[in-house]
């Protein structure tokens, strides 16, 4: 038996900052190139949902039984995340759900779990950066998500095997956060450098010895972590010249927890049948995988490949960034807020509020949502639609208004009045095919109210 | 299974409306007592001559009791009702069929509205717990939707449309101007009204009916107890009420040009009052203008002309105070202002002035001269799922 990758899959969110407009406002940092931004209504769960269901969108072999998830930034703490996730995938309630929260090694962590254990898992991974206006962390970091799916090869064709692995785990400050705080903190990064160093050093030679392997017979090393002198200066001692596999900092940034899995993805994007693959993760210690990619990646179609993700998007002006990420406070719209969602009702209607599950009629004609009356369920979540009709609301109470709000007619059937996301009122027009997206509508009294919304077939 | 309906068996003899307006300082329990207040008075009745109260109100409170603790009714059956922007026209139905069914004698309805407490503009529905997903789109912005598929499906150009829209909204105002019961009584151009910027969609704030708190009233009896209480009774032609079933938000077939509840409705109406050419019949319609492309849609779902003829109608002038049949002479939900609960009784209350020859001179409508029937139009709801009433009263007994 042998374990390894059977899907993968990147989500970046929409909008990019423009690094260089960062200095005018906050009389520093910035950069230049882009980084990502999550829109104002995206977290790490949904975005989370969003990596998740494009790689099991190209997944041959069996439905994951255990879910991972793992960000530094999760949505709610006390309750559990990955069981959102969960929903939104349609997953069976005999599949394990887990948060693995808490630092970018938690990320690794998870990966290490899932390829070490038994059956097929999903492993999650998101991140939410924010950081001081200003901050270095602010223009180094993006935000993002992403998803592997890791299994048997008796189960279905692997895109890569895992042919060996070393780590190395060391106490040492680093980087630091107090929970619910936006700032990061880190000690003197020359520091770090000299932990991350050795420990790199040590899980690379104790995964090539693993796999039995050389180091000039690893083809592609993706390295990941928050340190960014660390990253480099461990391709550097390691001699890994032009074998590193592109990070994305300078249109991206560092995707944090997501970073491993998202760098990884991209390598397999890229690879050809029988190369190996390093994975490298330095967060307070080190982590290497060694995978060899199979003839099954040459079949393998990513649903959206990181590469466009990358290259597309649209500027989000810097104090839209601020407001969104509740940096910059700003006067909330003269309306009343909405009301938390009901505990007890969203349970009742977890496969339409989480799942997008309609439902048809006698006719067979599809209902959103599903209603009472009808007998069988239609998932529609992966439905691409048609705008028939829109309006742009100024009036509604949104996070970020106007709200921009179409009636969508799915191909196959069904019609929905939805929200539109990650557009500019421009962009709207009657006739513009749309396509589905987890999105987090508001928060109330805490409770993050999760729904569906529609963006632009991309 | 048949709508037979209640024509002519019961009759309306007294009627009250307070002035629709921001009334920072009267509370719910003020309006109440001015609308009953005056419809007492226009009845010559007392409150114990009552029987039976049905109290219209969407989010004024809870219960009969809203009614009978201002009013000091002594074990008198007090019911509240709701059902959105129809709520008052749904008391009126209620109190009338009690006394067609000679369960009482002598029943008010009443309606009212008091939304300018909450503190913010415009109405805003009370929460009902959910899981979240309901659409929070403002009604403005649903109707919106009328507008530009109304051109699209009849080829008008846009901005000829909104012209038409903004035509509307100044009729309203130009008949609001002439009613010292309205909220708005300024008269606004079409060109004033086409410079204002949109709100939702194509809509500005003067597509939109204005917000006003309000109370408004009427006393009905069976048919042949009216002449005890006024010489000039109005007789309940048709109530007719349609419940949506929101089939027009999932229906792909569904084109926002029109209203199938309303159609239905209207049809159901006039069987009842026998009405053939609603247009040539009727002497005026209060229609529920909550916003300018509803009005203009229900020109041709109510019958008043053909479909995709309604724009040209407006801009000639058709339903003008001066028109071939006025629609709106008292300034609509547009002019009037629109506390929820009431303002299917202020319809009610125009057509008991106009049909009575009671307007002021400057706004009475000279079609009652040979035309003694009046609509009134209630809805409540969105484009895809709403509620909608129909009344017709008339001044002569029989048809």
């Amino acid at each position: 038996m042998t374990r390894g990758i059977t899907a993968a899959a990147g989500y970046l969110p929409h909008w990019r900052l423009d690094r260089t407009s960062i200095a005018a406002v906050a009389g520093g940092g910035g950069g230049k190139g882009t980084r990502a931004v999550a829109a104002y209504d995206e977290d790490t769960t949904t975005m989370g949902v969003e990596a998740a269901r494009t790689a099991l969108r190209s997944l041959e072999g069996p439905a994951p039984h255990t879910l991972w998830f793992s960000t530094v930034a999760p949505a709610y703490a006390d309750k559990t995340n990955a069981t959102a996730i969960h929903a939104a995938l349609r997953l069976g309630t005999d599949v394990g759900a887990f948060d693995v929260h808490g630092s970018v090694r938690s990320a690794m962590g998870a990966l290490h779990a899932a390829v070490g254990g038994r059956g097929t898992h999903i492993v999650v991974s998101a991140d939410l950066r924010t950081g001081l206006a200003g901050s270095p962390d602010e223009s180094a970091f993006g935000d993002g998500a992403a998803a592997l799916v890791i299994g048997d090869d008796r189960d279905g064709p692997l895109l890569a095997e895992l042919i060996g692995g070393g780590w190395a785990t060391e106490e040492f400050l680093d980087r630091w956060r107090t929970p619910g705080e936006v700032r990061s903190k880190v000690w003197e990064e020359r520091f770090g450098e000299t932990r991350y160093l050795p420990l790199g050093e040590t899980a690379w030679d104790d995964a090539l010895k693993s796999a039995d392997l050389i180091a000039d017979q690893v083809d592609r090393v993706a390295i990941a972590g928050p340190h960014g002198r660390a990253n480099a200066a461990l391709a550097k001692k390691l001699a890994i010249g032009d074998r590193l596999v592109p990070d994305l900092d300078a249109s991206v940034g560092n995707l944090g927890a997501a970073q491993p899995a998202f760098l990884l993805t991209a390598a397999l994007e890229a690879a050809e049948p029988g190369q190996v693959i390093a994975l490298i993760a330095l967060a307070d210690g080190a982590h290497v995988q060694l995978y060899r990619t199979t003839e099954a990646v040459t079949q393998w179609t990513p649903a959206r490949p990181l590469t466009a993700q990358a290259a597309g998007g649209a500027p989000i002006a810097y104090g839209t960034y601020l407001r969104w990420r509740g940096v910059l406070p700003t006067e909330p719209p003269r309306r009343p807020e909405p009301a938390r969602p009901s505990a007890s009702a969203s349970s009742r209607s977890t496969d339409w509020k989480f799942g997008f599950v309609g439902s048809s009629g006698p006719a067979g004609e599809v209902h959103l949502p599903p209603q009472p009356l009808d007998a069988s369920a239609v998932p529609m979540a992966d439905a691409v639609g048609t705008i028939a009709t829109f309006t742009i609301d100024r009036l509604a109470y949104s996070p970020s208004p106007p709200v921009v709000f179409a009636v969508v007619d799915f191909d196959g059937g069904g019609r929905l009045p939805v929200e539109l996301t990650d557009i500019d009122v421009a962009q709207v027009r009657i006739g513009a095919r749309v396509e589905l997206t987890f999105r987090r509508l508001f928060t109330a009294d805490g409770i993050h109210n999760y729904f569906w919304k529609a963006r632009l077939v991309a | 299974m048949s709508s037979h309906g209640i024509k002519d068996r019961v009759a309306i003899v007294g009627m009250g409306c307070t002035r629709f307006a921001e009334h920072w300082d009267k509370g719910l329990d003020d309006l109440l007592l001015d609308a009953t207040g005056e419809a007492f008075t226009s009845a010559g009745v007392t409150k114990d001559d009552v029987d039976a109260y049905w109290l219209g109100t969407a989010q004024g409170g809870m219960s009969g009791m809203l009614l009978a603790k201002p009013l000091q009714l002594e074990g008198k059956p007090v019911t509240r009702v709701e059902n959105m922007c129809a709520t008052g026209s749904e008391a009126l139905r209620q109190a009338a069929y009690a006394v067609a069914s000679g369960a009482y004698d002598l029943a008010m309805a009443v309606g009212v509205e008091k939304v300018k407490d909450s503190g913010y503009q415009g109405l805003n529905a009370f929460p009902v717990p959910s899981d979240g997903t309901q659409r929070t789109l403002t009604a403005a912005a649903m109707f919106s939707m009328v507008a530009p598929a109304y051109a699209e499906r009849y080829g008008v150009p846009m901005d000829e449309l909104k012209a038409t829209l903004a035509r509307i909204a100044s009729k309203n105002h130009h008949n609001g101007a002439r009613n010292p019961r309205a909220q708005f009584r300024r008269e606004m151009s079409v060109e004033q009204i086409l410079a204002m910027p949109d709100v939702a969609g194509c809509l500005s704030v003067f597509d939109c009916a204005g917000v006003a708190d309000g109370a408004a009233a009427a006393i009905v009896c069976r048919a042949e107890d009216a002449h005890r209480y006024t010489d000039r009774p109005l007789f309940v032609k048709a109530l007719s009420f349609v419940a949506g079933n929101g089939s027009g938000l999932t229906d792909p077939a569904y084109d926002y040009t029109t209203f199938p509840e309303i159609a239905a409705c209207a049809a159901d109406a006039y069987a009842q009052a026998g009405i053939t050419d609603p247009r040539a019949e009727l002497a005026m319609a209060e229609v529920h203008d909550c916003f300018t492309p509803t009005e203009l849609v229900l020109m041709e779902d109510l019958g008043f002309c053909e479909r995709g003829t309604a724009w040209k109608e407006i801009n000639a002038g058709a339903f003008d105070l001066t028109g071939d049949l006025p629609v709106n002479p008292d300034g609509g939900l547009k002019s009037f202002g629109h506390p929820v609960g009431a303002s299917g009784l202020r319809m009610l209350f125009e057509a008991w002035l106009q049909l009575r020859s009671e307007a002021p001179p400057e706004r009475q409508i000279g079609t009652v001269a040979d035309r003694h029937l009046a609509l009134t139009h209630n809805l409540g709801g969105y484009p895809g799922e709403m509620v909608s009433f129909v009344g017709i009263v008339g001044t002569e007994p029989t048809a």
